[in-house]
């Protein structure tokens, strides 16, 4: 018991921060065990291939999930996410390949044995019982003593914000509530790895921003592994310690949220997540501390920090986000450098409360976006429809990618 | 809003008059003083006590009840399982043949079921009495009861039994502690259809039957033969007591529930 009562202590240590109206807590800058090379895989997918008849959902796919990690399995309807995560809870059989987890191979191990918990994208509460009983559910299927059971199934409901509800039964909860209750009875038995499928999705966005930051407090209070399936990246990027994007069945790229956005690893992922300017470019040089491209279409120069392994001539794309572009009046441009600058017209305006997007024009074809903060209360802006303004960039701005 | 039309109205009134106009008859009837089936003599109730001391339609009643009470219990566990292959198994070889052939008793006529089941325990030598008319209810009650809980199962949510396998319950526990508990609705309501189905069969019963298990309807059929008493109608009367009574309790009951269960989602969403 005694690691039952650590786990409870952090609970209530949790429980204490959410009342005093604690932000995320620290930032794990030192976590990092898939940077280590003698760290052991928590979880291990070997070449883990699923096919549904002609259709495959998951393609000779590996991937290593580390112990306490916040792994999240993002990427769009049908890319084979929900897949692999249901062969992890042992729902599907793979076709070929292993799953290792903690170093036991799943294969043939009933989703009854499994040591990991799934929260439901539709929560899957047991309709005939109350909040208590569905809560209770998996520890009666341990066994577990009538007064261990009680004190855990009420540790839960105060770790969820319950303890009012428990005598309720599922259709007396509005969503909020019914998602609380089905991560509190995956919780409960205190599992190796808690799965999470699309667990905000049926959430507002005001509670589902909430609820983001409350699960990434409780996953490094309680130390559990928690493997999360998305197809929203903003949800994504916001708990997961590493993402990994998925696209037909493979996996395009693991990596860090920050590195998935300031360094995609493909045109498919810069365009997957988030808004982003993709230039066609020529490498005119290259070196150790950068590289120079000549966008021809747009007539201007790229000098950009980004190193790339394309050849001197090669095609290559520019990849630049919209919020590190700056936009000003057109006379501030000298008109002979025109490098990391273009000039172009000002063609409509996003306004979004927060942020204003600027889609510009350069001509009839080529257009670029920037996105600036509205940092004051005026409506009228300085640079509006119309106006022949200038863009332009730092060397660290942009990325390059391989054609 | 306008009234219903004259032509509503014409249908509904013809419609109701040719559905329940000769059940109303038989009940008046039945409290008729003269033993006269068709000429009112003034009211009366003892038909009803003549009913009470009738022993051999005492009897014919009980084995109904005994009939009708096993064969529903018998084909609710087989009509279930069908059920749940039918909506669980996906796809699989001979899908729509098992499926046809499930609910074709539902449109065969009796006669070719009663003699097709008589021509077997014929075959197999078995001496016909109680146990193969249950068997012969069972056998055409059972599509009944597939059908109802079929339905029941077309809006399960098939993630809540796998939350129970993930919480670390075996599947066939699962299938008492979470399924059954929520198909049970579906599963009574399979197993009323059932009963009543058995308890005002005649054909097939005839079929099937041996001496020693007369079955209730066809005691009144053979009664009726040598001539309509009122003392059947008495019987008759009680049987649609029975049945009315049943479906009345049940629809309050259900209508109950879910404006309760709408009273509870609504407080919960405000």
């Amino acid at each position: 018991m005694k690691g039952w009562a650590d786990f409870s202590y952090r609970c209530g240590t949790w429980w204490g921060s959410v009342l005093a109206k604690k932000s995320v807590g620290p930032l794990r800058r030192e976590f990092a065990p898939w940077d280590d090379v003698t760290e052991r895989p928590f979880i291990e997918f070997r070449n883990v291939t699923k096919r549904f008849g002609d259709f495959t959902a998951v393609d000779d796919l590996s991937l290593k999930i580390y112990e306490r990690e916040f792994f999240a399995l993002l990427g769009g309807s049908g890319c084979g996410k929900t897949t692999l995560m249901r062969m992890l809870a042992g729902f599907e059989r793979p076709t070929s390949g292993t799953i290792l987890l903690d170093g036991q191979d799943l294969a043939g191990v009933p989703p009854h044995r499994r040591p990991v918990n799934m929260m439901f994208q539709s929560y899957a509460l047991f309709p005939h019982m109350s909040v208590e009983a569905n809560i209770a559910f998996g520890l009666k299927q341990d066994k577990m003593p009538a007064e261990d059971l009680k004190g855990r199934v009420s540790e839960m409901l105060k770790l969820t914000k319950l303890e009012a509800f428990a005598k309720r039964k599922p259709h007396q909860l509005s969503g909020g509530q019914r998602q609380r209750v089905a991560l509190a009875r995956a919780l409960a038995k205190k599992p190796k790895v808690l799965l999470l499928d699309e667990p905000l999705g049926a959430l507002d966005r005001k509670l589902r921003e909430e609820t983001q930051f409350e699960l990434t407090t409780l996953q490094q209070d309680l130390g559990m592994t928690f493997l999360i399936v998305t197809h929203d990246q903003e949800e994504a990027m916001t708990v997961a310690d590493r993402i990994a994007v998925m696209d037909a069945g493979r996996i395009v790229q693991v990596a860090p949220p920050a590195e998935i956005y300031e360094a995609p690893g493909s045109k498919f992922i810069a365009d997957f997540i988030g808004d982003i300017n993709l230039i066609e470019a020529t490498v005119v040089e290259k070196s150790e501390g950068g590289s120079v491209l000549n966008a021809k279409e747009f007539g201007i120069h790229i000098e950009t920090a980004s190193t790339t392994s394309a050849a001197v001539g090669d095609t290559v794309w520019y990849a630049i986000r919209p919020e590190k572009i700056e936009i000003s009046h057109a006379d501030t441009l000298e008109t002979d450098t025109m490098v990391n600058a273009v000039r172009a017209e000002v063609w409509d305006i996003g306004y979004l409360g927060d942020v204003s997007i600027f889609h510009t024009r350069v001509d009839e074809t080529l257009a670029i976006r920037a996105t600036v903060a509205n940092r004051s209360r005026h409506v009228e802006r300085p640079i509006s429809w119309d106006d022949q303004v200038a863009m332009s960039w730092g060397r660290d701005a942009g990325v390059i990618l391989e054609a | 809003m306008k009234g219903p039309s004259w032509f509503n109205v014409t249908s509904m009134v013809f419609g109701f008059t040719f559905l329940y106009l000769p059940i109303l008859l038989l009940v008046i009837f039945s409290f008729n003083e003269s033993r006269l089936v068709t000429v009112w003599g003034g009211f009366s109730t003892k038909w009803y006590v003549e009913l009470l001391e009738n022993d051999q339609l005492l009897a014919a009643a009980w084995v109904t009840a005994k009939v009708a009470f096993i064969s529903a219990s018998i084909a609710t566990v087989f009509g279930t399982m069908a059920a749940i292959v039918l909506a669980r198994a996906g796809r699989f070889w001979g899908r729509s043949m098992f499926s046809g052939m499930i609910f074709a008793p539902l449109v065969m006529p009796e006669v070719i079921l009663g003699l097709s089941l008589l021509l077997l325990f014929v075959a197999i030598d078995q001496s016909r009495g109680f146990w193969t008319v249950i068997i012969a209810h069972t056998t055409f009650a059972m599509c009944y009861v597939a059908v109802v809980v079929q339905s029941r199962l077309v809006g399960f949510d098939r993630s809540i039994e796998e939350a129970a396998e993930d919480l670390g319950c075996p599947p066939l526990k699962t299938f008492f502690l979470i399924t059954l508990p929520i198909i049970l609705p579906g599963v009574v309501a399979g197993w009323m259809l059932a009963f009543t189905l058995s308890l005002d069969d005649l054909v097939i019963a005839s079929f099937t039957t041996g001496p020693g298990a007369t079955t209730l309807p066809m005691k009144i059929y053979s009664q009726v033969r040598l001539g309509v008493t009122p003392e059947i109608n008495a019987a008759c009367t009680v049987l649609i007591a029975v049945v009315t009574g049943g479906v009345i309790a049940a629809s309050i009951a259900t209508k109950r529930r879910q404006s309760q269960h709408e009273a509870d989602e609504f407080a919960a969403a405000g």
